[in-house]
């Protein structure tokens, strides 16, 4: 007969009426899969006893594929077939990635997501993730004896939206229903929090296989309120791993190795690190197909300096995560590690140091988030104990905002508000007698409406005509707690209003989805001097326009010797307007307008003298 | 007779309610439903009512309504691992019939 659970007072359920709900880590290494059973969080083992599986999709030129350990063994035999960290292609075009000339796969770029040649046909990342993901379905279902409910997956909590995308649809494709995807450090303070029910405020350091994610937490009453996050979306354990990779190169004095070889060299490598993880130094001996030998020794010592840079390349993220919450290091009461590069004692150190606190690990790094995700799929799926509301702050991932002139991003909702939300910020028209506005909702971190990704476009109509300047239009952004934005403007005078629905994560087509924004972290210096050029020749073109009309109007109070001196600014600064030189284009400007300052006060005056003419004093308005 | 702990069970209980951090006990019912007349409650017992019948088995308490404990009565709760799933079993003598999937049984 079947086997039953407890279930809280209450909620028996009827009869083939299961809420069969877990919680899956989907990770770039290894991934889990968890569920509550008689009111606890616990992980599925598989029929070995295995809590992990690796994420290693193998697809065999003859034969079914194979997916986990057996696909893993087969990594040096088999490198161009048998896809690992998968997760890293998510959403990603082949610029996006790091070290793509050391992997042994046959790339092909497509529009928006790359796509991978294999024995078995071409598959793209969220295949892949949906082999992985139905053999955790199909784990869990063999354990609980039941079809599942739905499920919870996390995700780093920097994934943008075509990244999520991607993983939902991987989950679709593996026939599983997304009851949420769930920040991967709120699901560990999940975990946590619940277990442990301490309040105050964390970091959740989580440096998994190849995503670093720092996020601060503030969890009082039950309530997780996620602060800020922050991170590196290329920077795991698997860069340890091609750092010893890379020293056993050196050490041993290879010549390029093939394939099989490297593949062979890259598990040594990660061998190799874990065993030090517990171990002062640690053998490395390989047979390469060449019939060299390699036999090296990694101490812990060398293996601590050749990856001192990785450790140091977490702490900037985590200073700037700090930054953004107006925290100090010392407001921290406790640091959670998660993900099973934090077990390496030189990566512990560095949190300790910086924190100046010990790291909090009394749960397993790896299980911790995938515990947390089946919690949350547990309350989800319905059974929900008496008392348990908590609820769930989420935060907007990236900053949204609205194209202003020039191709510019003007920020309305930072990226870490707290949803829902709702902000209003104020806009004015650009041009003389301008009766409409087309508005461009953008998302994304950069400064520039073309690096990021736009969710929606609509117009605003029936704006009476104004000298540019004069109306005054009021665009409101508003998240739900569903994390659907509408956006509305509003020209104040009038009352017109125009507005527009958007759902970030469903709102786009495919295409659009996958034409990713690219990382706003590295083109900081970029962006800015991009936006300052572009600012330049917004203004320079507002300058030409005002001046072109000027001339149109009010020739006459210029003299021949007036007039050529501005034709001449005027024609210097639109030849360097499209250029990129932003100091000719100030130059310009500044010549022209101070070129243009007398006539611009004739002009002034000329209006004075109409305004007054033929007025009685008393009947002006001062 | 009345309604008992296998050790195994005992056991588990012990350590669900441990870990769940409150609970006077488990309580057993059954109600009517499924596709074979009756069902199985099993749940966790934060407080009694007044017309509960109470048993002790391996110093837990076992609660049971007064509706229920004609169906019940003597009835071990076993705990078993079957392949990768693990749960707790009724064996409950005064089953003549059950449905193919065991949820539900008539008496």
């Amino acid at each position: 007969m079947a086997l039953l659970q407890l279930s809280e007072p209450g909620q028996s359920t009827a009869p083939h009426q299961h809420r069969l709900a877990v919680g899956i880590d989907l990770g770039t290494t290894n991934s889990l899969v968890a569920t509550v059973r008689s009111g606890m969080a616990v992980v599925i083992n598989d029929e070995l006893g295995r809590s992990l599986l690796p994420s290693v999709v193998r697809y065999p030129a003859s034969g079914p594929l194979e997916v986990g350990f057996s696909a893993q063994s087969h990594q040096s035999l088999d490198p161009k077939n048998t896809l690992v960290s998968v997760k890293r292609f998510m959403g990603r075009g082949l610029k996006d990635i790091a070290h793509i000339e050391s992997m042994p796969y046959d790339f092909i770029e497509a529009e928006g997501m790359i796509k991978l040649k294999t024995a078995q046909g071409v598959k793209n990342p969220v295949e892949v993730s949906a082999d992985i993901l139905r053999a955790l379905r199909e784990r869990a279902e063999l354990a609980l004896g039941g079809a599942l409910t739905g499920a919870v997956i996390t995700v780093p909590a920097y994934f943008d939206d075509a990244q999520r995308q991607a993983t939902k649809d991987a989950a679709r494709l593996a026939g599983l229903s997304v009851l949420r995807l769930l920040n991967e450090p709120t699901a560990a303070a999940i975990a946590y929090g619940l277990d442990n029910a301490a309040e105050g405020i964390y970091a959740v350091y989580d440096l998994g296989g190849g995503t670093f994610d720092i996020s601060i937490l503030k969890l009082s009453k039950g309530v997780f309120q996620v602060l800020s996050t922050g991170g590196d979306s290329a920077l795991g354990g698997d860069d340890f791993d091609h750092r010893v990779f890379c020293w056993i190169g050196e050490q041993a004095e290879l010549s390029p190795v093939s394939l099989g070889d490297a593949r062979l060299l890259q598990m040594r490598a990660r061998e190799a690190k874990e065993y030090l993880t517990q171990h002062g130094e640690a053998p490395i001996t390989a047979k390469l197909s060449t019939g060299e030998f390699v036999d090296l020794k990694l101490t812990s010592e060398i293996f601590t300096e050749i990856t001192r840079t990785l450790v140091q390349k977490t702490l900037g993220p985590t200073r700037k995560a700090l930054r953004d919450a107006g925290l100090a290091p010392e407001d921290i009461k406790g640091v959670v590690m998660v993900g099973g590069a934090t077990r390496m004692p030189q990566v512990q150190h560095a949190v300790e140091a910086f924190f100046g606190k010990e790291p909090l690990n009394n749960l397993d790094p790896d299980k911790v988030v995938a515990l947390g995700a089946a919690i949350q799929a547990n309350l989800l799926a319905g059974n929900r104990a008496s008392g348990d509301d908590w609820l769930l702050l989420d935060v907007i991932p990236l900053s949204l905002g609205i194209e202003t002139m020039g191709g510019l991003v003007e920020k309305i909702i930072p990226r870490n508000s707290t949803i829902p939300v709702a902000r209003a910020q104020e806009f004015t028209t650009f041009k003389d007698g301008q009766t409409a506005l087309a508005l461009q909702v953008v998302q994304g971190e950069r400064e520039l409406v073309s690096d990021c990704r736009s969710l929606a476009r609509f117009e605003l109509r029936g704006i009476p005509p104004m000298v540019a300047g004069a109306a005054r239009i009021r665009v409101t952004f508003q998240v739900d707690a569903d994390g659907l934005l509408s956006v509305t403007a509003r020209e104040q005078t009038t009352g017109h209003e125009s507005r527009v629905e958007v759902k970030p994560s469903y709102g786009l087509n495919d295409d659009e989805v996958t034409s990713m924004l690219k990382d706003g972290y590295t083109h900081a210096s970029d962006d800015a001097f991009r936006r300052a050029l572009r600012e330049a020749q917004v203004e320079a073109q507002r300058l030409v326009e005002a001046v072109q009309s000027a001339l149109k109007e009010d020739v006459h109070l210029l003299s021949t010797l007036e007039r050529v001196h501005i034709d001449s600014c005027l024609t210097k600064l639109q030849s360097v307007l499209l250029g990129d030189d932003r100091r000719a284009i100030d130059g310009a400007l500044d010549a022209l307008s101070k070129g243009t300052a007398e006539f611009a006060a004739r002009r002034m005056n000329q209006g004075v003298r109409r305004a007054l003419a033929g007025r009685k004093v008393d009947e002006v308005n001062l | 007779m009345g309604v008992t702990l296998s050790e195994a069970a005992a056991k588990h209980v012990a350590g669900f309610i441990a870990k769940r951090g409150k609970g006077i006990g488990i309580r057993l019912g059954v109600k009517t439903s499924g596709c074979s007349g009756m069902a199985y409650k099993l749940e966790f017992a934060d407080s009694s009512e007044p017309d509960d019948i109470v048993f002790d088995s391996h110093g837990l308490k076992v609660l049971v309504d007064p509706k229920s404990l004609p169906y019940l009565d003597g009835t071990e709760l076993d705990f078993t691992r079957e392949g990768l799933n693990e749960g707790f079993k009724f064996i409950n003598p005064n089953v003549k019939d059950e449905c193919g999937c065991g949820e539900s049984f008539h008496v």
